[in-house]
C-alpha cells in the first residue's frame, strides 16, 4: 500500500485537490444559494415550511440517482457532478440559515429599524450576523455530507478522489484494485478532517466575539 | 451631515425655554392621527391630537393595549399611521424617507436593544456613521457619550453588550440614541427590564442627561410613578389611545379629569408628596468630604473639628465611592479607593419617595446626593423626609 501511494503521490495529490476544489466550490455556491432562499422565505411561516419540506425531502433522494438522472440532458464531465454536488451542498445550509434568521430577536431587528437602518442594512449588518454561528454549523454539516456525494460524482466522470474508488471498485480482486479503493476512502476522510478543522477555524475568525459560545 | 430638507431637526441653536432651561429639541404635534390594524373593528390610536412642547419631557401613560405604545411608534413611523399628520418641528413627518426621519430621532426600547454581535462603542456609532460622519468625529462623539451615561469610555468603549449589566446596557442605548444629537427621544418602556434599584437610578440619569440637553423626550410607561417622577407632564391614555387626560404630573394628582384617571393614580394622597418633592427641594445636608488616596488621619481630625462622625469620599471626578464612618477611617493610613457597591446614591431629581427606597434597602439613615455626571452635591437625611411627609400631612388635615 506504501508502495502504491509512494508511486502515484503525484496523481493523489492532484485529484485530493480536484476533489477539495470541487467541494469547496459546491458548498460556496449552495451557501450562496441557501441563504438567498431562506432570506426570500424567512419572514413567511408558509415559506419556511416549505424549505424545510425541501431541504428534508431533498436529502432523501439518493445522489447515484440524482446523477443518473442528470446525465440524460448534461452528458458525461463535469457539470452533471457540480449540479449534484450543490444539491446536496445547499440543502442543510439552507436548513440552518432558515432556522438562524427566525431565532433572531425580533425587538433587535426593530431596535434597527428604529435607528434608521435600511431593510438591507438590517439583514446584512444585523439579522445574518447574528444566524451567522448556525448557517455556519449547517456549511461544516453540508461540507462533509459532500464529501463522499462528490465522491459518487466520480460515476458520472465529475474530478475528484472518487476516481480511485471507482477504479478499484471495477477491478475488484485484480492487483492494486483494494489499495485503490482504500487511498481514494483514506484521502477523503483526512481531506474531510481538515477542511472541517478549517472551517472551526473560519467560524471562531468571522463570528464576533459578543455572541461567541 | 449630507444635506437634507430637514433644517428643523438638524441641531438647534442654543435657544432656552420660560424656565431658562436649555432646549435643543423640537415641538411634536399630532394631527387626528389614527392607526387601523387590519382584521381588527376598533382603531388602535383613535384620531389622537396632542402637541408636546420643545424640549420637555411628556410621559405616555395607560393599561398595557390602550395604544400608547402604536401611538409612539408612529412618531418615528415604525408603524404608518392610518391617517392624520404628525409635525416634528415645521416638517411634516408622514412625508419623509423613513429611515433619514429616524436617524433623527432617538429610539430606546426596554433592555437598550444593543446588537449583542458589536462592541459597545459600535453600538453607540451605528447613527453617526450612517449619517457619514468622519472616524476621528464618531470616536470622540462616542467617548463624550459613553461620560455622559457615567460610563468610563476607556474601561467600556470595547466591550460587548453581554458583557454589561442591565443597567449598563440600557445606559448605552441612551447613549446610542442620543449618538447624533436627535432634537428628539423616543423610549418605550426603557427601565422595565431592570430592578427597582437601577431603575430609579436609571430615571435620575434621566432627568439629569435632560437638564444637561434639552431633548423633547417621549418616554412610554405602564407605571404612574415613573411617570410622574420623569413627566414635565403626562397623558391618560384609555382604549384607543383616547387622551382622558393632558396636564403636569401635580395637576393629575390633585385633580384627576375622571374617575378613571383617579383609579389609575391610585390612593395615598398625602404620601404623594414623596413622589412630587424632589431631592433637591429640600435641604441637603453637609458632610465632610475625603478624596481617595488623602491622608486618613487629617481627614478624620478635620471632620471631628466640623463635628461630622462620618465622611463622604469623592474619586478624581467627584463621584461619590464611599461613606466611612470616622471609627472605619481611623484605622487606615489613607482614604482607601475601594468602591462600595452598597452606597445608598440618588440623583438631586429623584424623588423623596426614591430617596427613602435607597435608605431603607441600604439599611441606612441617610442617602448621598449626586448631580449632573454623578458629581456629589450633599446627603439627604432620614429625618428631612419625615418632615416633608409631617408638613403635607398637616397641610392636608389642616
Amino acid at each position: 500500500m506504501v508502495d502504491y501511494v509512494a508511486d502515484r503521490a503525484d496523481q493523489i495529490a492532484a485529484q485530493t485537490l480536484q476533489h477539495a476544489s470541487l467541494v469547496l466550490q459546491c458548498v460556496a455556491l449552495g451557501t450562496l444559494l441557501a441563504v438567498g432562499v431562506a432570506v426570500l422565505v424567512q419572514r413567511s411561516p408558509r415559506g419556511r415550511a416549505a424549505a424545510n419540506a425541501v431541504s428534508a425531502v431533498g436529502l432523501t433522494i439518493p445522489s447515484f440517482a440524482l446523477l443518473g438522472v442528470l446525465l440524460a440532458p448534461f452528458g458525461f464531465g463535469v457539470t452533471p457532478a457540480v449540479l449534484a454536488v450543490t444539491f446536496y451542498a445547499a440543502l442543510p445550509v439552507l436548513r440552518n440559515a432558515v432556522v438562524g434568521l427566525t431565532g433572531v430577536d425580533r425587538t433587535l431587528v426593530e431596535s434597527a429599524r428604529g435607528i434608521g437602518m435600511s431593510r438591507t442594512a438590517t439583514l446584512l449588518r444585523v439579522e445574518l450576523p447574528l444566524a451567522w454561528p448556525v448557517i455556519l454549523a449547517g456549511v461544516r454539516t453540508s461540507t462533509q455530507m459532500v464529501m463522499g456525494i462528490a465522491a459518487i460524482a466520480a460515476y458520472v466522470l465529475g474530478p475528484g478522489l472518487g476516481g480511485f474508488i471507482f477504479t478499484g471498485l471495477s477491478r475488484l480482486g485484480g492487483a492494486n484494485a483494494l489499495y485503490s479503493t482504500l487511498t481514494g476512502t483514506l484521502a477523503i476522510v483526512l481531506l474531510a478532517l481538515v477542511v472541517d478543522l478549517l472551517l472551526v477555524l473560519a467560524g471562531r475568525l468571522t463570528t464576533s466575539r459578543g455572541i461567541r459560545a | 451631515m449630507p444635506e437634507t430638507t430637514t433644517r428643523a431637526l438638524d441641531g438647534a441653536a442654543d435657544v432656552r425655554d420660560a424656565g431658562g432651561r436649555r432646549v435643543s429639541g423640537v415641538s411634536i404635534r399630532l394631527d387626528a392621527v389614527t392607526k387601523r390594524f387590519p382584521g381588527q373593528d376598533a382603531a388602535a390610536v383613535d384620531a389622537v391630537s396632542l402637541e408636546i412642547p420643545a424640549g420637555e419631557l411628556v410621559a405616555f401613560v395607560g393599561p398595557s393595549g390602550c395604544g400608547k405604545t402604536t401611538l409612539l411608534k408612529m412618531l418615528n413611523r415604525l408603524v404608518e399611521p392610518t391617517s392624520g399628520t404628525i409635525h416634528l418641528g415645521d416638517e411634516d413627518a408622514t412625508t419623509q424617507d423613513p429611515d433619514q426621519l429616524r436617524r433623527r430621532i432617538g429610539y430606546v426600547i426596554q433592555a437598550g436593544g444593543l446588537f449583542p454581535h458589536m462592541s459597545v462603542a459600535t453600538n453607540i456609532a451605528l447613527v453617526p456613521r450612517m449619517l457619514g460622519w468622519e472616524k476621528a468625529r464618531v470616536e470622540q462623539r462616542v467617548d463624550e457619550l459613553l461620560d455622559l451615561v457615567g460610563l468610563d469610555p476607556g474601561a467600556y468603549r470595547g466591550r460587548y453588550p453581554r458583557e454589561l449589566s442591565g443597567g449598563q446596557q440600557q445606559r448605552v442605548g441612551v447613549a446610542r440614541a442620543l449618538a447624533a444629537d436627535p432634537p428628539v427621544l423616543l423610549m418605550d418602556e426603557p427601565f422595565g427590564a431592570v430592578d427597582p434599584i437601577t431603575r430609579q437610578r436609571l430615571q435620575d440619569e434621566l432627568l439629569q442627561i435632560q437638564a444637561e440637553l434639552g431633548k423633547t423626550i417621549v418616554v412610554v410607561t405602564h407605571d404612574i410613578d415613573e411617570a410622574v417622577k420623569l413627566g414635565d407632564r403626562i397623558v391618560v391614555f384609555d382604549t384607543g389611545a383616547r387622551v382622558v387626560q393632558y396636564d403636569t404630573p401635580e395637576a393629575i394628582l390633585a385633580d384627576p379629569a375622571e374617575q378613571y384617571v383617579a383609579d389609575f393614580v391610585g390612593a395615598g394622597a398625602s404620601l404623594k408628596a414623596l413622589t412630587l418633592t424632589r431631592v433637591d427641594d429640600v435641604q441637603l445636608a453637609s458632610v465632610s468630604t475625603a478624596r481617595v488616596g488623602e491622608d486618613a488621619p487629617a481627614v478624620v481630625a478635620r471632620a471631628r473639628a466640623a463635628g461630622d462622625d462620618d465622611v463622604v469620599v469623592l474619586d478624581g471626578r467627584d463621584r461619590p465611592v464611599a461613606w466611612p464612618s470616622l471609627a472605619e477611617l481611623a484605622q487606615v493610613a489613607a482614604v482607601p479607593s475601594t468602591v462600595d457597591e452598597r452606597l445608598p446614591v440618588v440623583g438631586e431629581r429623584a424623588t423623596l419617595n426614591d430617596a427613602l427606597d435607597t435608605m431603607l434597602a441600604a439599611s441606612q439613615g441617610g442617602a448621598v446626593v449626586t448631580g449632573r455626571r454623578e458629581r456629589y452635591q450633599g446627603v439627604v437625611v432620614i429625618e428631612t423626609v419625615m418632615d416633608a411627609i409631617q408638613r403635607t400631612r398637616t397641610a392636608t388635615s389642616g
